[in-house]
């Protein structure tokens, strides 16, 4: 099977307030699947309605191709799970929590102790199984809460913002597990909110209230979202103020600050960069340059959130 | 026959309990603190009360009326006062609680088979005690006149009251079951809330919830740590009392056991319970403490007998577990009865564990689902 997570108009409302809006995608087998959008957007209500924990209103699922409305059991046993809390038992040595989870995944004897030590290795964690949860620091305990996450050996994983407050060495370590775990088959669905680690993804979702914005690689993302309208990147001494005579430019869409950079995103092909230039001067704004860039994940995540605001 | 998760679920929560110290302080010393405090705090009994003796006699008789005074153990001589402006500033000084004066002649009219009249003076600002001290002082006077005079002419119709059980009538063995059956509550209902919802905090429960473990092999390893220390810590209570307060154990351990078991299941189902309403470990400790503390002290009959509560109130403590286990342990530890005389109470105590323990369950698979 190709086709490890099969989402088709997938649907839940609380009350009145629809959550999750009629989101279909596939995930393909052995892929890193990046689930992108701000907070409240929807991530976490489908991933747990992907885990069985949540029943649709409407819509279906199935998850290493069981119906997760059906049989969310079943769809237990075969997936992973590990939110950004890196949920451990802060009291019991890191060898306990290993052996909790094992246990409650049905793993002893010799399966648990295969496990056990395939997870040691892989956390880093050799002469540590006896420190407590609670002492080991960030990235450890990240890799820790991972080992546990895998240690039934899902087909799929599902991580919930697992990089939050983790320095960026471990962070890149962990991405290199995920590499590992996907080059080994398993299929995973992963949250971000940062946009470098949705580079990392093979493809991406952009989720927006609820409703699927965009999907497909990050370059395909950024190619359909930014067909004809190029960005460009406008340098100047008060980017403020420049952003505020842009605005009011008809050839210019939208605006937004990159560091100490403007990107303005056009309304058509055409570069009107000598009028741009003379606003700016006009209103005394020193220009340094007016470059066409390429758009980054942050241009299409940013003018996703502006369209839907602006449609609403 | 607990299946494998649910051991796996015990055995984690055991090596939780044993490293988390506040817990286990919880558990182990708190109930012992509670009972000290209470066992002797909670005592009606008046004993040792300072006593100012005028005898103004100072005969064998006026002597042996003293005698029967101190001999008692509720009186204790103090003082040896002449005329009443010292049996004044021993009552205003607090020195003296109570004064037996007793007259010129009371040999000699005792002999002649007058009936010669002793003066008890009692401060009475506190009116309970000063009752209670009447009784004692009157009772002591009677038998000690009519063994003094020797002509003991019998009234027609007597009272010749026994008090069964608890002969002497000592408060403490009335309330030690209570106190047995309020900690417990407590302990039990505490600490199975705080330990759920302090999952929920650290986000452990979801994680557990993602995995396919079934809410009963949960439920059962997560309570049955506490089970097994709450039946301790019982234990613990029932032996202290009979070594400090001389509690008699009349019936049968496994009675006991039984109705201690159904209580404990109970009072951990409450607690299951309040951990799927509550999210703060704050809030969970708050509710688990007004609904075990209160209507067991107030409601039970520990203290305030039910009989003599406001119809609207005796209602109430119909739904009041303890109520039902107060009369079992107190039959079973005071009176020896037999487990089958107390049907009704253990029918009780098996609804309300079972009720509990199922709303809990629901709730649980629910939160779950």
């Amino acid at each position: 099977m190709t086709c490890a997570i099969d989402v088709r108009h997938l649907t839940r409302r609380f009350g009145s307030f629809v959550a999750v809006d009629d989101v279909s995608f596939e995930v393909r087998t052995g892929e890193i699947f990046g689930f992108l959008g701000s907070n409240g957007a929807g991530k976490s209500t489908t991933i747990r309605m992907l885990c069985g924990l949540l029943k649709p209103t409407s819509g279906n699922a199935t998850v290493g191709g069981v119906d997760v409305t059906r049989d969310p059991e079943g769809v237990k046993r075969r997936i992973g799970y590990m939110s950004q809390r890196f949920s451990l038992y802060e009291l019991l040595t890191v060898d306990q929590n290993i052996t909790f989870y094992g246990g409650i995944y049905g793993l002893d004897g010799a399966a648990l102790a295969r496990r056990r030590a395939f997870v040691i290795e892989m956390a880093g964690l050799e002469g540590r199984e006896h420190t407590l949860a609670r002492d080991l620091a960030g990235g450890w305990r990240q890799r820790l809460a991972l080992g546990c996450a895998i240690l039934h050996e899902p087909a799929i994983l599902f991580l919930d913002e697992p990089t939050g407050g983790v320095d960026p060495l471990s962070r890149r370590h962990f991405w290199r597990l995920i590499d590992d775990l996907s080059q080994s088959g398993v299929t995973v669905l992963v949250t971000t909110h940062y946009l470098d680690e949705a580079e990392r993804c093979h493809r991406v979702a952009l989720i927006h209230a609820g409703r699927l914005a965009a999907i497909g690689t990050t370059a395909e993302v950024k190619k359909r979202v930014f067909a004809d309208r190029p960005i460009v990147e406008i340098r100047a001494t008060n980017p403020v103020e420049a952003m505020r005579q842009l605005d009011l430019l008809p050839d210019i869409e939208s605006t937004s600050l990159f560091g100490t950079a403007v990107h303005a995103v056009l309304r058509s092909r055409a570069l009107p960069a000598d009028e741009i230039r003379a606003r700016l001067q006009a209103s005394g704004v020193a220009v340094q340059s007016v470059t066409p860039v390429a758009p980054s994940l942050e241009d299409v995540f940013l003018d996703v959130i502006d369209r839907a605001g602006s449609a609403a | 026959m607990i299946g494998r998760k649910a051991l796996a679920v015990y055995r984690k929560e055991l090596r939780q309990i044993a490293r988390d110290r506040r817990t286990l302080l919880i558990l182990v010393f708190v109930p012992a603190f509670f009972l000290l405090l209470y066992g002797y705090a909670l005592n009606w009994d008046i004993r040792h009360i300072a006593l100012a003796v005028e005898d103004r006699d100072s005969t064998y008789e006026s002597r042996a009326l003293v005698a029967a005074f101190v001999n008692s153990g509720y009186f204790d001589r103090v003082a040896d006062v002449h005329g009443p402006s010292d049996i004044d500033r021993l009552l205003n000084l607090n020195t003296a609680r109570a004064a037996l004066v007793i007259p010129d002649g009371f040999a000699r009219d005792l002999a002649n088979g007058r009936h010669p009249a002793v003066q008890v003076i009692i401060n009475g600002d506190n009116a309970n005690t000063a009752t209670t001290v009447m009784g004692y002082a009157s009772s002591i006077v009677q038998s000690a006149g009519a063994s003094l005079s020797g002509t003991e002419t019998p009234p027609p119709v007597s009272i010749e009251p026994r008090i069964w059980y608890n002969p002497e009538l000592r408060s403490t063995l009335f309330l030690v079951p209570g106190l047995i059956a309020y900690i417990l509550m407590i302990t039990a209902v505490i600490s199975t809330a705080i330990s759920i919802v302090r999952e929920k905090e650290s986000g452990t429960m979801e994680q557990v919830r993602m995995a396919p473990i079934d809410t009963f092999s949960f439920i059962v390893g997560k309570s049955i740590p506490y089970f097994l220390i709450s039946l301790t810590s019982a234990a613990l209570i029932v032996f202290a009392a009979m070594l400090l307060f001389g509690l008699p154990m009349r019936g049968n351990w496994a009675s006991l056991l039984v109705a201690v078991s159904l209580f404990i299941a109970g009072a951990l189902g409450q607690g299951l319970l309040i951990s799927t309403a509550a999210e703060t470990q704050q809030v969970a400790f708050q509710a688990a403490m007004l609904s075990s503390f209160l209507p067991t002290l107030m409601l039970s009959g520990f203290i305030f007998p039910i009989s003599s509560m406001p119809l609207a109130l005796q209602l109430i403590t119909y739904v009041v577990p303890a109520r039902y286990f107060l009369v079992a342990l107190r039959g079973i530890v005071l009176k020896g009865v037999p487990l089958a005389l107390l049907t009704p109470q253990l029918a009780a105590l098996s609804a309300y564990a079972l009720f509990m323990l199922a709303l809990a369950s629901v709730r649980l698979a629910r939160e779950r689902g």
